[in-house]
């Protein structure tokens, strides 16, 4: 087999042929399908207004959600110019589940930010530290882990002695655990990956690699489970709520609300029912979108 | 494979080690001294060194931590501050009754679930797989607390068939399930309470028998000519396993988790203890049901896992 | 569109000097007389999850050679004889467990030499195109570009270098830059492989199976940009591979492995008409012939390999070898005078006077 060291000059390649379509990259092809996926576009656009109705609370609220009123209690629906009605010690119900919005939508996505950068930042460490450092933090969090999320999550806040801080704390507490072992798993297939070695053959230590290489096949998956845990984390922080151990009154909250009115079920049974219905649907439209954004994100290239 | 068992177990200890710490370290998170909870308030300052020194309190955190620990291992949790029993009469009458509840719970959550997500895995994509899909979706997404006041609104408030709260008209002690006065206080806690076990077993069955259903060898039974019903049978024989893994995995949730459904019904079990516990800053009953609690779930745990390595041998391997 | 194919000799570096067109490397410290690379009895054990305490697999056991500036050295060798471990061994991927090596006259990592990140200065790797050898979620260009983002350039900098390189290994960058792993053929990552290896502007490269991926016409179009980007850059190779045709197109001198060990090495044309170990010659006899008149009948080599964890006693290979006496199994050979360049020298006790093998000189 003989040939010249150098092909004539202006040679080609064998498999040089620009393919004809360009194809997208990845995070354009997941806005593509996001936008052509009707159901989700649908519930992430109730999740906007609800999440837009808490924000503008003031500008929609008929009437402020902290009046009392000793005659207007419990008053049914359309009473007085009251759309929903009165809760147990006068207030405008609608004003107050409007109001409300805050507080549950605030507990349900501050603990999840919180446990995405700890856990997050742990699970990448710890997938990328050698055997010991990955077995304290792994097994640490497996301690956590050990306890059912409700327990864990009373029992601290509980401990702490309630208030929506402690309840937040308490929950990012819960959901450490879990997304620090989402980014560990990713991190760790990721870490064995023949370009992750190219990359220290370069001489990259390991922060670089790690920022420009590692977190962006990451951050996928946890982006993914940390939009699921918003919904579980609505429906624990109104859990806590309700027990008492969340919102102190009288702050409007969905969860406490629940509590509250609970007493009065027998003479105002539908308005009881209001606040959970609210917890309700904005569990439910942020699991569906969620689930529409795991199907968007979750492509083999 | 009692190598993978002595193992599985061995892992399990240091774990039930950083449990018993954890609850061990939920006193000291709450604001105030635990003292408080003990003193008289008009303590003076040598009865306060004298029953810091009859607690152990003064001694280093290790020293105290070991001290409890070696009460818990012998069952003294000390004494309700509210009712002045033992703690361990209190949480283990407490938990039975969360038993009897999550007994309930978890079959009926079975039953359901599974048929729900076999029908569904068996015509994926068709118009009953998104019913059921759809149920999940809901069943896991709704809180609930307000299902069982909802419940309580319909059945109790409305149509006054079933009671709204409580456990029987006599009370806990003499409740008996062979008396439907009592067993009707039974009914609405327990739908509530498997209304979300429904949701995750139904989804789990469904994504287990659609695997099998995919793999080779159900394409083998069929060109054999074993009629569907037969095929039907071997699937869901194959698809169990994963299905009792998550159906045990829920009965140590349930047991641990039941805290808003015992509190929406006034059931007396160890949930309704533990909140009644935190309105009361009663310590030791807090301590007592929350560790006992977490044990049950880590227990619950390795009994599946080793459960599952028996069944499944390919998990042994792990 | 000029490619590293048609354009002349020239140093990619400026401060090499324009116009000096092959002349002197600057970095170059011991002169073209210095081996660029002098490993000497390397070695590397892997331990064995779940066996005994002391089970190790002995990837690498005691491998010695000299790489000259300026050559091509092929290594070959079957599955499992250690030749990934040797090359990720050179640039310290994985730390070594006994041996040294010598880059330029200088010590790699002991307290008077040059450090593993100096090293990697001088020394770059092209990884076999498996699909995970480029980052999947990165513009190729982004790719290349950051090795020299690493050392020390500015983005806008470094980018413009890659292009550049993409270029010179044939590929339009207003084209490919900006495209993902997934929509280039196997032929174009491998290339981009390459371009990434040399944006460092390396004075070494290892080449760990860098065409075996590749189909037959793709390969030997990049054996060529490989020949020309090595004379335009003033390349050194380590060309690793188990296709003994390609070794041969490419390499000046060959090293042949097994189980960890040098069994043999020498200039490439006599190690192919002149084999002196019975593993090489055998090796050799394996190649399916092309010639219907020359059939092989039977294979040179029966049974397996051994195990690396537990390998046979002295020479490696004798308990395949047709020439196999006591002292094979007694007493490991020596390699000879590797140290020299234009040696052909193996590990055998029958060119080893005074062996006490029965072939042996006498």
């Amino acid at each position: 087999m003989s040939q010249t060291a150098s092909l004539p000059i202006g040679a080609r390649f064998d498999d040089d042929s620009p393919p004809a379509l360009r194809v997208r990259g990845y995070w354009s092809s997941v806005g593509y399908r996001l936008r052509h996926d009707p159901a989700t576009l649908f519930f992430g656009l109730i999740v906007l207004l609800i999440v837009l109705a808490a924000i503008f609370a003031p500008l929609l609220a008929p009437f402020d959600p902290y009046k009392e009123g000793v005659v207007l209690r419990l008053k049914p629906f359309g009473y007085r110019g009251h759309p929903l009605g009165t809760d147990e010690l006068g207030r405008d119900l609608l004003s107050r589940l409007i109001y409300g919005g805050r507080s549950s939508l605030l507990m349900g996505l501050v603990p999840v930010c919180i446990a995405t950068a700890l856990g997050g930042t742990l699970g990448v460490i710890g997938g990328f530290a050698g055997r010991r450092v990955n077995a304290a933090i792994m097994r640490t969090m497996d301690v956590f882990y050990a306890f059912p999320s409700v327990l864990l999550a009373v029992a601290i806040s509980g401990a702490m002695g309630g208030g929506m801080a402690n309840g937040m704390a308490a929950l990012a507490l819960v959901f450490t655990p879990a997304m620090c072992r989402v980014a560990e798993t990713a991190t760790a297939q990721v870490r064995s990956l023949d370009f992750i070695e190219a990359a220290r053959a370069t001489g990259a230590g390991m922060f670089t690699i790690v920022r420009y290489h590692v977190l962006g096949n990451v951050l996928g998956p946890v982006f993914i489970y940390a939009s699921s845990l918003v919904s579980v984390s609505i429906l624990l922080a109104s859990g806590l709520s309700f027990l008492g151990l969340g919102v102190k009154p009288p702050t409007p909250d969905w969860g406490l609300m629940l509590s509250t009115l609970r007493q009065s079920i027998y003479v105002a049974p539908l308005s009881c029912a209001l606040p959970g219905a609210a917890i309700f649907v904005t569990s439910i439209c942020f699991n569906l979108v969620s689930d529409g954004i795991r199907s968007a994100m979750d492509v083999r290239l | 494979m009692l190598g993978y068992i002595a193992r599985r177990i061995l892992f399990a200890i240091p774990i039930a080690f950083g449990v018993s710490v954890v609850c061990f370290s939920l006193v000291y998170l709450s604001p105030g001294d635990p003292l408080q909870t003990i003193l008289p308030s008009d303590a003076t300052a040598e009865m306060v060194e004298q029953i810091k020194h009859a607690y152990g309190l003064d001694r280093p955190l290790p020293v105290q931590f070991l001290l409890w620990l070696g009460h818990v291992l012998t069952g003294d949790f000390g004494m309700s501050i509210a009712t002045r029993r033992p703690v361990i009469l209190e949480v283990t009458g407490a938990l039975s009754n969360t038993f009897m509840l999550t007994s309930f719970a978890v079959p009926l959550a079975f039953t359901i679930g599974y048929t729900m997500g076999a029908i569904a895995g068996c015509f994926p994509g068709r118009a009953v797989d998104r019913v059921v899909t759809g149920a999940a979706v809901v069943g896991v997404s709704l809180p609930n607390y307000w299902l069982g006041i909802v419940l309580v609104i319909v059945f109790a408030v409305e149509l006054m068939v079933l009671p709204a709260t409580g456990m029987g008209p006599k009370g806990s002690a003499q409740f008996s399930i062979f008396r439907w006065s009592d067993v009707q206080y039974l009914v609405l806690p327990v739908v509530t309470l498997s209304m979300i076990p429904v949701g995750i077993i139904s989804r789990t069955t469904r994504a287990a028998v659609a695997e099998v259903l995919n793999q080779d060898f159900v394409t083998t039974l069929r060109a054999k000519g074993l009629g569907e019903i037969a095929v039907i049978r071997h699937v869901l024989k194959n698809s169990a396993p994963q299905v009792m893994a998550v159906m045990g995995l829920q009965f140590g949730y349930l047991m641990g988790g039941s805290i808003l459904v015992e509190t929406v019904f006034t059931w007396p079990g160890s949930g309704f203890m533990l909140s009644k516990a935190i309105i009361n800053r009663d310590i030791p009953v807090l301590q007592g049901t929350i560790l006992f609690l977490a044990m049950i779930f880590v227990a619950t745990n390795l009994v599946v896992d080793l459960l599952q390595s028996v069944i499944d041998p390919r998990i042994r391997r792990a | 569109m000029s490619t590293a194919l048609d354009t002349p000799l020239r140093p990619l570096s400026r401060a090499a000097g324009e116009g000096r067109g092959g002349g002197a490397d600057p970095r170059d410290v011991g002169g073209p007389a210095q081996p660029l690379l002098i490993a000497r009895d390397l070695a590397k054990h892997f331990h064995v999850r779940g066996g005994s305490k002391s089970a190790r697999v002995r990837a690498v056991d005691g491998v010695s050679f000299t790489l000259f500036k300026g050559e091509t050295l092929g290594i070959v060798g079957e599955s499992g004889c250690g030749k990934s471990t040797l090359a990720r061994l050179l640039l310290h991927l994985v730390e070594r467990d006994g041996g040294e090596l010598i880059f330029d006259g200088e010590p790699v990592g002991a307290p008077r030499g040059i450090t593993v990140a100096a090293l990697r200065r001088h020394v770059q790797m092209v990884f076999q195109d498996s699909y995970s050898s480029l980052n999947p979620r990165m513009p190729v260009q982004d790719s290349v570009a950051f090795g020299p983002f690493v050392h020390g350039r500015r983005k806008p900098d470094a980018r413009r270098v890659a292009r550049e390189m993409l270029v010179k290994v044939g590929l339009n960058p207003d084209l490919f830059g900006q495209r993902y792993p997934h929509e280039l053929s196997g032929g174009q990552k491998q290339r981009v492989n390459i371009a990434r290896a040399l944006a460092i502007e390396p004075r070494m490269v290892i080449l760990d199976e860098a065409v075996s991926a590749l189909d037959k016409s793709v390969e030997a179009q990049v054996l060529n940009l490989l020949r020309a980007l090595k004379a335009q850059f003033n390349l050194t190779y380590l060309f690793i591979s188990h296709d003994l045709n390609v070794v041969r197109y490419i390499s000046d001198r060959v090293l042949v492995m097994y189980l960890g060990r040098v069994v043999e090495l020498g200039p490439s044309e006599e190690i192919f008409t002149r084999p002196l170990h019975p593993y090489t010659r055998a090796l050799l006899g394996s190649r399916p012939s092309m010639d219907p008149a020359h059939r092989i009948e039977e294979p040179p080599i029966t049974g397996d390999p051994p195990s690396a964890i537990d390998p046979p006693t002295g020479c490696r290979f004798h308990t395949r070898c047709p020439f196999a006496e006591d002292v094979c199994a007694a007493k490991s050979p020596e390699l000879g005078a590797w140290l020299e360049r234009g040696s052909h020298v193996a590990a055998c006790h029958m060119l080893d006077a005074g062996s006490g093998h029965s072939a042996a000189p006498a």
